[in-house]
């Protein structure tokens, strides 16, 4: 089997996968950074969003070995120890989660957002997140929580 | 009562405990476990809604790469999955249950229905071995439509000899018909309630771990009620006893109703365990979730609303086909008739109801409760109808809601149909709606969207629910198979901290905060120094679980009678240490204090004193500070409220857009105001997704057109508003914190404000009606058949 290397969450890693090994299988079975997850077949939910050099993408739809090389950051690779990023504090702030389950991939898309576009409109914000589908919240205090965020992060 | 003494009691809007694991990626799911020596599980799944199975060949994937084992239905010998409510016909005699194995057992019934499950050291070489099984079916035509499957003709199950389940009625139906005979005006309606799959975004997962040393069991599952999924799996299906059964949920991500039910795939893999000797992880990608996943809704009724000379509801008269789908999942027959025909007066004052209801079984995936269960389709109809009956006799919409409302100074009321309300003020919720949705300013917004060509409308829904089902005697009486109540353990430790042990499960309703708050504010004790522990039967004494929207109303109301239990034993300590009468004895803030003296001990020193009990009153008490409660609730809890929606409809495209929702629930008392809007946000989202985009659907064949997020519309964050929300609070007469319940309230009340709002948006081009979803092509064929 292929062996593959990339950094995570700022750690160099390698490991052993077969070609069809997609990066979130990586990640969650051999990494055991189980925080991005796996929420549908299709390329939609989002769940599995995580940073490839700085770029959100969804780590269920690109092979493992397509990340070689990579600098990989995931939600475990976010906070400063117990001190959350902006974007995981506005989400606590803001009741933006509630199972928790789309969390992972919301955040990561969402910090991608304000890095690319500082002052998104509401318009633009729920735009954005078509990509990521949650079934708890109505997205109503996730739009909030980005929005608070954006400003935090100097947006 | 007001904020506790930590600034974290009863009403604040305290910043969830449980969110840093979430937001750090340290949450523990059912797939984040992983066991040693684990296997895969894979289930080969029918591509045919219905057929026979004239053969299986499992020679060829039992001997491929990495496979463990492949069982089939012929291999598994236990008793089927059970169906937790008996409903009788209105003859008296008893539904059918037909058989439910876990593996097919000589016919497949819906696409998805399990066929073989391989276990193998990878989950791909599962799939791959999967592959070589050769299955030799005899295919039969499905039975889809639910009056042409009533008639008879092909049999989803043969034995049975009828493809009815039940035909079941409630209510005066003699009196109905000639109520509706003397009425100056009857409305009717044709409403299909669409069928919904759930989609909580975590899948289905388990792992089930047999330990041969002792004999036991544990199931990691995606479930709503661990303690309900032991009692089902161990008693009726795998003979297990439940104390060699441990059933853990642990964080689940979102449920809905979905993970209520006892399921074949779990079951499945705890029974495999053991004929392997080693554990077995199962996790449904989404295809299978949305093939075998218990669906939502699907009605199809036909209901007429007697109307008098002075706009008065005289009668109802409801007729409904409730699909149960393929099988009987684990509470599918109560959804359709005690948590359905029983809300049928709403909040209004209608005399005299009947509602009939059979239940259909077809070639699809089974039907139970989805977020509301039965509530949404009465909310719906009724709504729907009331609507209607104000267009046809020239009532406005408000009014004839106000004008056949139920009276804040009527309660209790009994309706027609067996339920009795504790509470309610329904003017008082209208009222606040109508203000915070501006309703005074819509003609000025109609004109404004009429200036950009757009129609817009406006549609209300005064709605109730029932919550929190119960009492256990009652529903026992009526065919309930389980009890309904809650337990709560509370376990002070010697230096003060406590431990809460709750029957209740959360899968993103955040008990671990709100319960702690509810600790916190009867203790007086600071919420880091309280530990909710739930989702385990290991740890948890017994439980029934979270669905209903029950926690707060009986979990919480357990939780408080536990907590009663511990200040009444801890008050007999501090009397005895401080040589006073226990009647003397006062505990506010967290210090127990003797009446009229500064003698005072804080909460923490008693519970060193019950565990170093060196001064104690041991004629008295036994050591210790640990205390349970069962709570069996004396009647349901009846939120209710007002639901405006206001919509944009683009007449050249059919295009619906959402411009505002407003909702103002009477819930009860708000324990956490933060955490309450978040429930009724995610309801109202999913009421929308049904009313605008999300619907089942099947071809003739039976199969599943719906079956991943490419042809399934999960309602998007650019589909939605902001939505305007508050509460306005009745209390609820029975039961101590005077709570109704909140988890449902929003996907109840919102799907007739939004189709009403789209009928007023159109009702000048002549538009009568649109079923949901109401999708830009529906919308559009409407306006174009209404324009001839």
């Amino acid at each position: 089997m292929p062996t593959v290397s990339m950094t995570v969450n700022g750690k160099p890693v390698s490991g052993e996968v077969e070609a069809r090994t997609l990066l979130v299988q990586f990640l969650r079975d051999q990494l055991r950074l189980t925080g991005t997850h796996v929420g549908c077949d299709t390329s939609q939910c989002g769940a599995c969003v995580v940073h490839i050099d700085g770029e959100s993408a969804k780590s269920c739809t690109m092979l493992a070995l397509q990340a070689d090389g990579a600098a990989v950051t995931t939600i475990e690779g976010l906070a400063d120890g117990e001190t959350l990023h902006p974007m995981q504090e506005a989400f606590r702030n803001n009741h933006g989660l509630q199972c928790g389950f789309c969390t992972p991939g919301m955040v990561m898309s969402a910090i991608d957002l304000v890095k690319k576009n500082p002052k998104a409109s509401e318009t633009e914000i729920r735009e954005w997140l078509e990509g990521n589908i949650c079934r708890c919240t109505g997205y109503h205090n996730i739009v909030k929580s980005i929005q608070e965020a954006a400003g935090n992060m100097g947006g | 009562m007001p904020d506790g003494v930590t600034g974290t009691g009863i009403g604040a809007a305290v910043k969830r405990v449980e969110d840093q694991r979430f937001l750090t990626g340290r949450g523990n799911y059912t797939d984040d476990i992983n066991r040693p020596g684990q296997t895969y599980a894979y289930v080969l799944r029918s591509p045919h809604a219905h057929a026979t199975i004239k053969s299986i060949d499992t020679a060829a994937a039992s001997a491929a790469s990495g496979v463990v084992a492949v069982f089939t239905g012929a291999d598994m010998e236990v008793g089927g999955l059970p169906c937790g409510w008996l409903i009788h016909n209105e003859d008296g005699s008893p539904m059918h249950e037909p058989p439910h194995p876990p593996l097919a057992v000589g016919k497949v019934r819906h696409v998805g229905d399990q066929v073989a499950a391989v276990i193998a050291e990878s989950l791909a070489e599962a799939k791959n071995a999967a592959e070589l099984i050769k299955v030799d079916y005899g295919v039969l035509p499905a039975v889809m439509n639910m009056k042409a499957a009533e008639a008879g003709g092909t049999l989803v199950h043969d034995d049975i000899g009828t493809n009815k389940c039940y035909d079941w009625g409630i209510g005066d139906k003699d009196a109905v018909d000639a109520a509706l005979a003397a009425s100056a005006h009857v409305t009717e309606i044709d409403i299909v309630n669409n069928r919904l799959i759930p989609n909580a975004m975590e899948p289905r997962a388990a792992v089930a771990d047999f330990n041969g040393a002792n004999s036991e069991y544990t199931l990691y599952t995606t479930s709503q009620n661990p303690h309900v999924i032991r009692l089902l799996m161990g008693a009726f299906v795998l003979s297990l006893p439940e104390h060699k059964l441990r059933v853990i949920a642990p964080d689940v991500g979102g449920g809905f109703g979905s993970k209520i039910f006892l399921y074949a795939e779990e079951t499945i893999i705890t029974w495999a365990s053991a004929r392997i000797g080693r554990p077995i992880k199962w996790t449904a990608d989404r295809s299978e979730a949305f093939m075998t996943d218990a669906h939502g809704r699907d009605h199809v009724t036909h209901a007429k609303l007697g109307i008098d000379a002075n706009g008065k509801f005289t009668a109802l008269k409801v007729e409904t086909y409730a699909n149960m789908g393929a099988y009987l999942s684990t509470f599918a027959s109560s959804v359709p008739t005690y948590l359905y025909a029983t809300l049928l007066a709403g909040v209004y004052t209608t005399p005299v109801i009947y509602a009939n209801v059979k239940a259909i079984f077809t070639n699809t995936v089974p039907v139970d409760a989805y977020r509301g269960a039965g509530r949404p389709e009465a909310s719906y109809l009724l709504e729907r109808i009331v609507d209607r009956a104000a267009r046809e006799t020239g009532v406005d919409q408000l009014e004839i809601r106000r004008h056949n409302m139920i009276q804040p100074d009527a309660f209790p009321y009994q309706t027609p149909v067996a339920l009795s309300y504790d509470s309610g003020n329904y003017q008082a919720t209208l009222d606040s709606a109508l203000s915070l949705g501006d309703v005074p300013g819509f003609p000025a917004r109609k004109a404004a969207s009429a200036a950009k060509g757009l129609k817009r409308g406006i549609g209300y829904s005064t709605y109730i629910e029932a919550c929190g089902i119960a009492p256990s005697a009652v529903a026992g009486a009526l065919g309930a198979r389980a009890g309904l109540y809650e337990s709560a353990e509370v376990r002070v430790h010697p230096t003060g901290s406590v431990t809460i042990f709750t029957g209740s499960h959360s899968h993103g309703q955040g008990h671990e905060t709100t319960f702690a708050q509810i600790v916190s504010d009867q203790l007086g004790i600071a919420m880091e120094n309280i530990e909710i522990n739930h989702g385990d039967t290991g740890n948890v004494q017994f439980g029934m679980g979270t669905y209903g929207s029950r926690s707060l109303a009986v979990g919480g109301t357990a939780l408080v009678k536990a907590t009663g239990k511990i200040i009444a034993k801890a008050s007999k300590i501090a009397a005895h240490i401080m040589e006073a009468s226990a009647d003397d004895i006062e505990f506010k803030d967290g210090n127990f204090t003797v009446a009229g003296t500064d003698k005072s001990m804080a909460f923490g020193e008693i519970a060193l004193a019950a565990y170093v009990p060196h001064n104690f009153p041991h004629d008295e008490l036994e050591p210790g500070l640990d205390e349970t409660a069962f709570y069996d609730p004396a009647n349901f809890t009846f939120p209710g409220g007002t639901h405006i929606c206001e919509v944009e409809v683009d007449p050249e495209t059919g295009v619906v857009k959402v411009d505002s929702f407003t909702a103002v629930d009477d819930i009860g008392r708000v324990i956490n105001p933060m955490i309450v809007e978040g429930q009724v946000h995610g309801g109202v989202a999913q009421g929308i997704g049904q009313a605008l985009l999300e619907g089942c659907s099947y071809d003739s064949d039976g199969q599943l057109l719906t079956g991943s997020y490419m042809d399934y519309t999960m309602p998007r964050a650019d589909n939605l508003p902001t939505f305007k929300v508050a509460t306005q609070s009745t209390l609820c007469t029975h039961n101590i914190l005077g709570v109704k319940g909140v988890g449902e309230v929003g996907a109840i009340g919102s799907p007739p404000a939004v189709i009403n709002a789209i009928v007023d948006a159109l009702s000048d081009l002549g538009v009568k009606d649109i079923s949901m979803p109401a999708t830009s092509s529906k919308v559009w064929q409407a306006i174009q058949d209404a324009r001839g």
